[in-house]
């Protein structure tokens, strides 16, 4: 199945990428039904997850490097402020320069949702969704969900409680997971594409109120599996951002649909 | 040497777009967009007349944005509620200054045909109003620059958040709420009243 999908995405046609860059830079993951741990009430047995290809590692500064100077509209000082804070970009020493504090193989962070689109558009690719984002990062290095598991849970949970002012280690250190995918957990937070998608209400009093309709339809999304607190700690993040924040800690990877 | 052309050509071509581009962006009041504008991002919107225009169009009157789809059967009645409502507090010479554009979050299914049903059935007036659907991929960028939130059910309704946005006459965010339905924000009203003033 894995190997089908390869093929099948060294088959897409890439504009201005070739297609060997795709198969090292990508791993193919067969998607299925997956129980997230958000409890979708129109969902209860599951999301179906599409093959798809993502990044095998976090984008690094030399990559974002590459794709400012080749789009000046995203450089630091030029990008519309709509598009990215102030703070966008703010480590690197200049606009098209990185400087010792983002050095070319850490994480690209301090980007925005729409620099990070944007980042993932030029290459014909795009963000994942939180579901795919979530099914890969559910592997370990030899299970394909290793959720369940105590041990592992503890283990991300101990990223988590690293102070965040060290500097962050490089790309590609972590062993990769069954998947062939590398640091989704102990490096940096990722943008999804739906980040806007993820409606955990900080106030869960609110839902149900008709005099503060946020939310049309179901309303705020829950979690279903509360132990798994790396996780949510994730969804949480992602919820409370908007779209032109960047953080320390934020950066992203991009993803490919399988032709259909 | 054919390769050496054809880049060159379309370097050309890109030039070309480029400059296009810009004079979009210029066109619209002679003067280059602020950078705090809604309308950096570049949108296409069908309307219920079935009209595709780059938003950028919109620039030079305030608006009134929000984003709604026609099969909800919940809040989105009401948002139509609050724009309404809203122009109720006007005076005519008030409303003739602002403008109403609610934009889908389901282009799939709100064609113009969908559109035109909804904007019929409310009575809404097409000197101030528009119901408008972007392209599929720019609804999330919409949707962030407008701050709202929404999520794709499986039966196809969507759960979001619903915000009222007022633009300025350059597609900057002015005032900003999320109390919808027929009984207006104050202070939004105010806002608005203050924009349509000038």
């Amino acid at each position: 199945m894995r190997r089908t999908l390869a093929v099948a995405l060294l088959a897409i046609p890439l504009a201005g990428v070739a297609a060997g860059a795709l198969g090292s830079r990508y791993a193919g993951l067969p998607g299925g039904m997956f129980k997230s741990v958000l409890r979708y009430e129109d969902a209860k047995d599951g999301v179906r997850i599409a093959p798809f290809a993502l990044m095998r590692r976090p984008v690094t500064n030399a990559d974002f490097l590459a794709f400012v100077r080749e789009h000046p509209q995203w450089q630091r000082g030029r990008v519309a402020p709509v598009f990215a804070e102030a703070r966008y970009l703010s480590h690197w020493t200049g606009p098209t320069t990185l400087g010792t504090n983002a050095p070319p193989d850490r994480p690209v962070v301090w980007v925005s949702w729409f620099a990070a689109d944007a980042y993932c558009g030029s290459l014909g690719a795009r963000l994942p969704t939180w579901n795919e984002w979530e099914y890969a990062a559910a592997a370990d290095e030899t299970r394909r969900d290793a959720r369940q598991d105590p041990a592992w849970r503890e283990r991300i949970l101990g990223w988590y409680s690293r102070p965040s002012n060290i500097a962050l280690p490089r790309v590609g250190l972590q062993a990769p997971n069954a998947w062939g995918v590398q640091d989704l957990h102990g490096l940096v937070w990722e943008w999804t594409d739906d980040a806007s998608s993820l409606l955990v209400d900080s106030d869960s009093r609110n839902q149900g109120d008709p005099d503060n309709a946020r939310f049309c339809g179901a309303g705020a999304l829950s979690m279903d599996d509360r132990e798994n607190y790396a996780v949510m700690m994730r969804v949480a993040m992602l919820s409370s951002l908007e779209g032109d924040d960047a953080t320390a800690n934020m950066g992203f990877r991009c993803a490919w649909s399988a032709p259909r | 040497m054919i390769a050496r052309f054809l880049s060159g050509l379309g370097r050309v071509f890109a030039a070309a777009a480029i400059a296009a581009a810009a004079s979009t962006a210029f066109a619209a009041a002679g003067k280059p967009l602020p950078p705090d504008s809604v309308y950096q991002l570049a949108l296409p919107l069908t309307d219920q007349a079935g009209r595709t225009a780059d938003w950028r169009g919109l620039r030079g009157k305030p608006r009134v944005v929000s984003m709604f789809y026609t099969s909800c059967q919940y809040i989105c009645p009401l948002i139509v509620d609050s724009g309404k409502a809203i122009e109720h507090q006007l005076t005519a010479a008030e409303r003739g200054r602002i403008g109403i554009v609610l934009i889908s979050m389901d282009p799939a299914r709100d064609t113009p045909a969908a559109l035109r049903k909804v904007f019929d059935k409310r009575g809404l007036d097409a000197n101030r109003w528009s119901l408008a659907s972007p392209p599929p991929a720019d609804v999330r960028s919409v949707a962030a620059l407008l701050g709202i939130r929404y999520r794709r059910l499986a039966d196809g309704e969507f759960n979001h958040t619903s915000a009222l946005v007022l633009l300025d006459a350059e597609g900057r965010i002015v005032a900003r709420t999320e109390q919808v339905g027929s009984k207006p924000d104050p202070a939004f009203v105010a806002a608005v009243r203050k924009a349509a003033a000038r």
